[in-house]
């Protein structure tokens, strides 16, 4: 086993979503293969509808695919039952909103602890810990804050936080930047390198925003539900490392509808 | 988890005191029709169930409380002869005309009984005394019915069926159930007032106490082998059949209990919807709660401890609203009754109420979709 494969954390192969309303098929994604690896941070880019969501959706297991088969930390979970697809997501996945998801009712410090209430962990121990990764943010001092008091830069780094709780391996972020200005996105997609790069998590980030295509370690290019170009940085410049040809009958196989 | 049920419930004040006034406004609605409804049912046999009879004999064929039809004495004769009998009384039942100290009539119902027997009394005197009654021409009639008979004291003159009477006492809180109030005298008084052309050796009912050692049932046996032409009812069997006639004969019983059901099915809509808009404001956390590794049972245990809190918060203050509806009630037309029985059942079905409709909303959640989660 070569380390490529060593750091491979999600492996997809031949990820196939169809939705079906009524007689109408609608397509999202059209047999996907990839591999997510630790200390990369992974940029999936797109247009709108071109499936970056719900590709994000079936890595987090939250979204099952309606075909090929998907390793989590080596586990198939396209083989497990639905009911234990929380267990794989409480221990190998964090999840950052566009929206943030933070709960208004919650202070940050409490919002960050309850990500390790889902996880059994006892209330006071929870408490601690989610100060301490507060603090990894740089938020210490709006640990008794609520979401309603903070910036949108402070939220979001208060949902990596809260994404960091069950320290797990793998961060899925959904436009994490989309909603910030240029400082506040900055710092944001900064942390999230680092967290990559320093701290070897798997990070991958639905995106498409233009000022963070350079923290990319690799940009994922998807079209109507395919991963048409894969680029690589290498030495700080990106090159295309791979280009997937859109097959000859595409324009049968193309969906019907995408989202 | 507790902590997010709690904060969640009460961390928008406006949308908890709207969430708080629904189930309020719910569970005031159900007790009140039904506290209408055993209020009702409970004044239709109110005398039956104060007389401390053990048995009832009626004629043959009375169905229900307010048609007393005269005997002959000698039944009560015979009654009084039967081994197991301790005690009985002549008790009276009529309609009456009451003539008010302005000349306006009225009509009463007339219950003539032996004041000091212990048996058909009148109960919860609060001026006068059931003794004052032995004077001549002596009645006792309740305070709710000041107005309508037009006295305000004891002692005010009136007359009944072209007879002078005085009032001696007033009672606390028996309503009659017709628009025709009750007037208590003395079992001749009431002869008097009623029919004057009648034999005094006549009587509506026998109220029968049982002796030590003898089962209401067993006496009631023995009065029917040797009694004809009459009736022997044991107190819970005229008390069921007078209420079941008020409540199922007459279209008047059914209207309050459709109307109890009415406010039952209106109460459980308005929480469930209460309780469903509360849940799906809240719907994307609990969709981030569920991304983030949330089982089922862990939503469910959130959502569960909300419900309890709003369905407990909400009963506590109906109960207060309900109480001083109850108390208000008292000194109204139509008594609202709320038994600590009521009072318990109310909150099993509060919490039933509010944990079914967080548990219907809660399958918006169990069936996530991702875009719910994803999209800002």
């Amino acid at each position: 086993m070569n380390k490529q494969e060593r750091n491979t954390v999600i492996r997809a192969k031949g990820l196939s979503k169809v939705y079906r309303e009524g007689a109408t098929e609608l397509r999202a994604l059209l047999e996907v293969d990839l591999e997510v690896r630790t200390g990369e941070l992974t940029l999936l880019m797109g247009p709108s509808g071109s499936g970056k969501t719900t590709l994000l959706s079936i890595l987090g297991c939250i979204l099952r695919a309606s075909e090929g088969k998907l390793e989590v930390l080596g586990e198939d979970v396209s083989l497990l039952a639905e009911s234990e697809l929380p267990r794989i997501r409480r221990g190998a996945i964090g999840f950052v909103f566009q929206g943030f998801n933070l709960f208004p009712a919650l202070t940050a410090a409490e919002n960050v602890a309850l990500a390790l209430d889902v996880r059994g962990v006892r209330a006071g121990e929870a408490k601690k810990r989610g100060e301490e990764l507060l603090a990894e943010v740089g938020l210490a001092q709006k640990a008794r804050s609520f979401p309603a008091d903070l910036s949108g830069g402070q939220k979001q780094r208060v949902a990596i936080a809260r994404a960091l709780a069950g320290d797990p391996p793998i961060l899925l972020a959904d436009e994490p930047t989309a909603a910030l200005d240029s400082t506040s996105g900055r710092t944001v997609i900064e942390l999230l390198q680092r967290l990559a790069r320093v701290h070897g998590r798997a990070v991958v980030m639905v995106t498409h925003d233009p000022r963070v295509l350079s923290f990319g370690d690799r940009i994922i290019h998807l079209e109507d539900g395919r991963i048409v170009r894969e680029e690589k940085s290498v030495m700080g410049a990106m090159e295309t490392s791979s280009v997937l040809e859109v097959q000859s009958a595409a324009p049968a196989m193309a969906p019907e509808v995408s989202i | 988890m507790g902590l997010l049920a709690r904060r969640n419930l009460f961390h928008d004040k406006v949308r908890f005191a709207v969430t708080l006034t629904g189930i309020v406004f719910a569970l005031v609605l159900i007790i009140i029709q039904f506290g209408l409804f055993l209020g009702f049912t409970t004044t239709t046999s109110n005398n039956i169930d104060h007389s401390n009879a053990d048995l009832w004999v009626v004629f043959h064929g009375v169905g229900y409380f307010d048609t007393g039809r005269n005997f002959s004495e000698r039944k009560f004769y015979q009654v009084l002869s039967t081994p197991g009998v301790a005690q009985a009384e002549k008790y009276m039942q009529a309609f009456g005309r009451w003539k008010r100290p302005d000349g306006r009539v009225e009509n009463i119902q007339v219950i003539g009984f032996h004041p000091g027997s212990g048996l058909g009394e009148p109960w919860n005197v609060v001026q006068g005394s059931l003794a004052d009654l032995k004077q001549e021409d002596s009645v006792v009639v309740d305070e709710l019915y000041r107005e309508k008979l037009g006295v305000q004291k004891i002692g005010d003159r009136v007359e009944i069926g072209d007879h002078r009477a005085r009032v001696a006492g007033f009672t606390r809180g028996i309503r009659s159930f017709t628009t025709s109030p009750f007037v208590y005298a003395t079992f001749k008084s009431s002869l008097d007032y009623t029919n004057p052309s009648s034999s005094e050796n006549s009587t509506a009912y026998i109220l029968v106490k049982a002796g030590a050692g003898v089962s209401p049932k067993e006496l009631q046996e023995r009065l029917r082998a040797r009694l004809a032409d009459v009736d022997v009812y044991t107190t819970a069997e005229f008390s069921r059949k007078t209420r079941f006639y008020w409540m199922f004969t007459t279209g008047a019983g059914l209207a309050v209990l459709t109307a109890a059901l009415m406010g039952l099915i209106v109460g459980v809509a308005v929480v469930a919807q209460t309780i469903y808009a509360a849940t799906m404001d809240h719907i994307r956390e609990y969709g981030t709660l569920k991304a983030m590794g949330a089982t089922n049972r862990y939503l469910y245990r959130v959502l569960i401890e909300q419900a309890v809190w709003s369905a407990v918060l909400g009963y506590g203050a109906a109960m207060i609203v309900a109480h001083f509806i109850v108390q208000a009630s008292e000194r109204a037309g139509a008594v609202i009754l709320m038994p600590w029985l009521m009072s318990i059942g109310m909150l099993f079905l509060a919490v039933v109420m509010c944990v079914a409709a967080a548990l219907v909303s809660i399958n918006k959640v169990t069936r996530i979709d991702p875009a719910m989660v994803f999209r800002g």
